[in-house]
């Protein structure tokens, strides 16, 4: 009896594993049952990551108490979210509600996890790209709450303005200032295609089509002319140092904040280090490069409703009806310092520093939610990085067969 | 396997196992519900807590309608129970355990990746026909354009639910499913609809009481369907819809109602129109060995993959030459009496085994880096050699740091195999007259591989499916050109199938389950093989 005891401890334990592996699944079944007798009694489960769980709850609580909906706050990784929300919505064991950055809509759209919803008139109140960012294939599908974009960052001890209109200007005007770097682009082994995605529309080379009402298209617009002559741009910018890869995001932001650099091209993740280290910045919209307006990529954070949601009608109250007021807006904006979507929320924004993105950004175009994007990034950073390190000896070669790449992607 | 092996093995230590008639007492006289001995006290709580938990894990599947995880807790609830009160189940006490964790671990996972293989769950084909449907028709829905946003009510009366509207000009109407709006005199106050007479207007408790019916409700905008519908999202608004693609039941296909184009549901698991456009979401068919074919007929896809096959076995094959011959050669000097320090020098080639072999093979990306590392910049002088991004010398870097990985293991093995070698018997040959090369080629080698063959195997197979390592020493990369999955140069299948399934864009499990399943037949038919030769070797 006695030799019996260690098998039947793993038989326990056995058994707990199984039933925690079925318990788990019940609760969020219980509470999406039990029908809401009055308007309190209805819950919402919302998945947000850690950056944003904090500025979401106050926001949370406002609607609760407004209308009596509670809505449980689940914090994922930020790269679980997307995934798992592909894999966990056709079981029905999704959430209600995710938020997240919008380059997963595609995939989402295309596993049919997200529901689409109407914005109606609220649209207008929303900035351009943002709602753009939102839409896929013609049907809006999120609420934006935040937009980031990159811009030109100036550090005003050492050049106090700006006459450059173009980039090469621009780049004269900064080796002026004596320093070691003159403007500086974060790189990194695989290059960063996003951070200088507004020289290469400077020079009409976006990375698709844009249909007229701002959603991309699946045909490849980053080849031809216009892409051999930014390929061919970028091998002098490696050629004469202002782009090197061995400058990777940490090294750009040490530099720039130990005054090596004029000029950084960076996001609003990095201004606030500058502004903690006491520099004086300014803001502006990176100049063209090749004549045409840079356009810097759009991120929008956006707010999506499951496709299966059981709880419809709250999650829209809550998603359409709520956060695009201006009260829930604002309260975003003040408890996570991101700037706001909505137009009315922004003009209140009186920070300097994102004013100057949000009028960098405004000439953006949202980043492409393709599901085939992540090999896009993968082709795209390998030969930029091969023509700025120089071991491709012919760019507009190189270049054209990264396009035979990314188009054997998409179509794979 | 490690619980079905353990399991196995504490049979025969147990005697009771094997003579079970002697110990057992004479039927009748004592029952087991008599003798309460602290062990049964302790064995009948246990099992009750195990009983609670079934019953709450079942109770739990029941109520998410798990009709698959039920049945498996009631079999496995009945088994356990009978294995541990019946007298008769001594070997079942120990065994059922393991063999439940082997059904749930093992032979689940397995079952389950070889459905998956068969099927083409991916992106685009994420669940199943019903949810595919509902979601094209749900995206394809349009508001129609320039129509306006209808302050709206759900109104109800008896069973029959309808919506109120505001229209554009002021006016109120009712309108049901069946009954398109038509006028009625209902009270507006600050821009709402707080009355309609003949109707229950409801609050927004009853509207979340009731979201599916709400939600789903279509109340048609006129007699003319070309019109559309209104239907409303949140209760409070609603705007006018048109279906760009229309559901028909009967015939199961989808009609575009501006061009007229019918989709049919294709072989593919997608509405197909006649030339070939296919709606999305698709759901999950069967695809029969399509999977398992793909790698091949793909014209893009099959030198890659011929490369990748042929790179895989010779990664695995040179891994295991080389380590087994560097740690061989270490294992032999540092058995020599004559060597000085010995247990210092044994204790520090160890060191390589004991770092967690990913963070080596981090640590060694850093040091092949072109421009910064270690290797180019302090050893060769400020050299430029691509060590990472030129397709031989990454695969030559690949199987230089797995040598410095993997010859600490092979001299352990060596090292204790080569110590139980009687020393008499190399006494004896050099005696006879055999030379140190022959004693070692006749007489030490062969003795060594009776105990190291079978490892070396092993570690061939773990080596074929060294994920950690390629992942994190190169990625896979340099990249081929012009294939429609991102796989690289140095790919290995195992690493080839994460890229397919995950890193490509678009997700292709079931096409990187068939491909797992390829890899576990590889490495099994070698193993089997080998294995029948390490028999031979046995008989030495």
């Amino acid at each position: 009896m006695r030799r019996s005891i260690p098998a039947l401890a793993t038989t326990a334990v056995l058994a707990l594993a199984l039933a925690a592996c079925s318990s788990s699944d019940s609760p969020s079944d219980a509470t999406s049952d039990s029908p809401a007798a009055d308007a309190a009694e209805g819950t919402l489960t919302m998945w947000v990551d850690d950056t944003r769980i904090d500025s979401m709850r106050p926001v949370v609580e406002a609607f609760s108490e407004e209308s009596g909906v509670e809505v449980e706050l689940v914090q994922k990784a930020t790269g679980d979210i997307g995934p798992d929300f592909v894999t966990q919505v056709p079981t029905g064991e999704g959430p209600d509600i995710i938020v997240s950055a919008h380059d997963g809509l595609g995939e989402w759209v295309n596993n049919g996890v997200v529901a689409p919803i109407e914005l109606g008139d609220k649209a207008d109140a929303f900035a351009d790209s943002a709602v753009q960012a939102m839409a896929y294939d013609g049907q809006t599908y999120g609420v934006p709450i935040s937009i980031e974009n990159i811009a030109l960052v100036r550090n005003n001890a050492l050049l106090a303005d700006t006459p450059a209109t173009t980039f090469d200007e621009l780049v004269e005007q900064a080796k002026g200032a004596g320093t070691d770097f003159s403007v500086l682009i974060q790189q990194g082994e695989e290059s960063d295609p996003y951070h200088l995605y507004p020289l290469q529309t400077s020079f009409g080379a976006p990375v698709f089509e844009q249909s007229a009402d701002g959603s991309y298209t699946d045909t490849l617009a980053l080849g031809g002319e216009a892409g051999h002559a930014y390929a061919a741009y970028l091998a002098k910018l490696g050629a004469d140092r202002t782009l090197d890869l061995s400058v990777d995001g940490d090294k750009a932001k040490q530099a720039f904040l130990d005054g090596q650099a004029p000029y950084i091209v960076t996001g609003p993740w990095n201004t606030s280090a500058f502004q903690e280290a006491g520099m004086d910045i300014s803001v502006l919209p990176v100049p063209s490069a090749g004549g045409q307006p840079a356009q810097p990529f759009v991120g929008v954070q956006g707010v999506f409703i499951s496709a299966k949601s059981e709880n419809p009608v709250l999650a829209n109250e809550f998603v359409v009806n709520y956060l695009t007021t201006e009260e829930a807006q604002d309260a975003l904006y003040e408890a996570g310092g991101r700037l706001p979507a909505l137009t009315a929320s922004a003009d209140k924004v009186d920070d300097a520093v994102l004013q100057g993105f949000n009028e960098a950004g405004a000439t953006g175009a949202p980043m492409p939610a393709i599901p085939a994007m992540s090999s896009v990034w993968s082709f795209w950073g390998a030969t930029e990085a091969q023509i700025v390190g120089g071991q491709a000896a012919d760019p507009a070669g190189a270049w054209d067969a990264m396009v035979q790449n990314i188009q054997d992607a998409i179509d794979g | 396997m490690t619980d079905q092996s353990t399991a196995q093995e504490v049979v025969p230590d147990d005697p009771t196992g094997t003579r079970p008639p002697r110990r057992r007492a004479p039927r009748g006289t004592t029952s087991h519900a008599r003798s309460f001995s602290p062990g049964f006290i302790a064995k009948l709580i246990l099992i009750g807590t195990v009983d609670a938990l079934g019953v709450y894990g079942i109770l739990s599947a029941w109520a998410v309608s798990q009709w698959g995880i039920l049945a498996f807790l009631v079999l496995a609830l009945v088994v356990a129970n009978w294995a541990y009160f019946s007298r008769r189940m001594l070997p079942a006490k120990y065994l059922v355990p393991g063999l439940l964790f082997l059904v749930v671990y093992q032979l689940f996972a397995m079952g389950y990746t070889g459905y998956v293989a068969f099927t083409n769950y991916g992106d685009g084909h994420n669940s199943t026909k019903a949810d595919a449907i509902t979601q094209i028709a749900a995206q394809n829905e349009r508001r129609v354009e320039g129509s306006p946003s209808l302050p709206l009510a759900v109104v109800q009366s008896g069973d029959e639910l309808g919506f109120a509207v505001v229209t554009e000009d002021g006016d109120t109407q009712v309108g049901t499913a069946e009954q398109p709006f038509e006028d009625v005199d209902a009270t507006v106050e600050s821009g709402r609809i707080t009355e309609v007479p003949g109707w229950e207007v409801l609050g927004f408790a009853q509207v979340a009481a009731d979201q599916e019916a709400i939600t789903s409700l279509r109340v048609p905008f006129s007699d003319d369907p070309s019109d559309g519908s209104v239907r409303t999202q949140d209760g409070s608004t609603g705007y006018v819809f048109r279906s760009a693609l229309e559901y028909d039941a009967a015939a199961d296909t989808f009609t575009d109602t501006d061009t007229g184009t019918v989709y049919t549901p294709g072989e593919g698991g997608n509405f197909v129109s006649p030339d070939g456009e296919r709606l999305t979401p698709g759901w999950r068919v069967g695809v029969g060995f399509d999977n398992f074919t793909a790698m091949v007929t793909d014209s893009r896809m099959a030198g890659p993959f011929a490369q990748i096959f042929v790179w895989t076995f010779a990664f695995a094959f040179l891994s295991v030459i080389t380590t087994f011959a560097l740690g061989l050669f270490l294992a032999i000097t540092f058995n020599d009496p004559r060597v000085r320090g010995r247990k210092v020098y044994r204790s520090l080639l160890i060191l390589p085994y004991a770092f967690p072999g990913f963070l080596s093979a981090l640590v060694w990306r850093g040091m092949l880096n072109e421009r910064f590392g270690l290797i180019n910049e302090v050893l060769l002088g400020g050299a430029s050699i691509p060590w990472l991004s030129d397709p031989w010398l990454a695969k030559a870097a690949i199987i230089g740091v797995n040598l410095w990985l993997g010859f600490p293991y092979m001299f352990l093995i060596c090292t204790g195999a080569l110590q139980s070698i009687p020393h008499d018997m190399t006494e004896a040959a050099r005696i006879d007259g055999a030379g140190r090369w022959r004693i070692f080629r006749s007489l030490t080698l062969p003795l060594l591989m009776v105990s190291v063959a079978p490892l070396l195997i092993s570690s061939f197979a773990f080596n074929f499916n060294n994920f950690s390592l390629i992942y994190m020493l190169t990625g896979g990369g340099p990249n081929f050109v012009g294939t429609p999955y991102v796989v690289g140069h140095t790919d290995i299948l195992i690493s080839m199938v994460y890229s397919v399934a995950f890193e490509s864009g678009t997700k292709q499990y079931g096409v990187a389950s068939a491909l797992s399943i390829v890899i576990f037949l590889i490495v099994g038919v070698i193993s089997y093989l080998g294995f029948r030769r390490t028999r031979t070797l046995e008989e030495i």
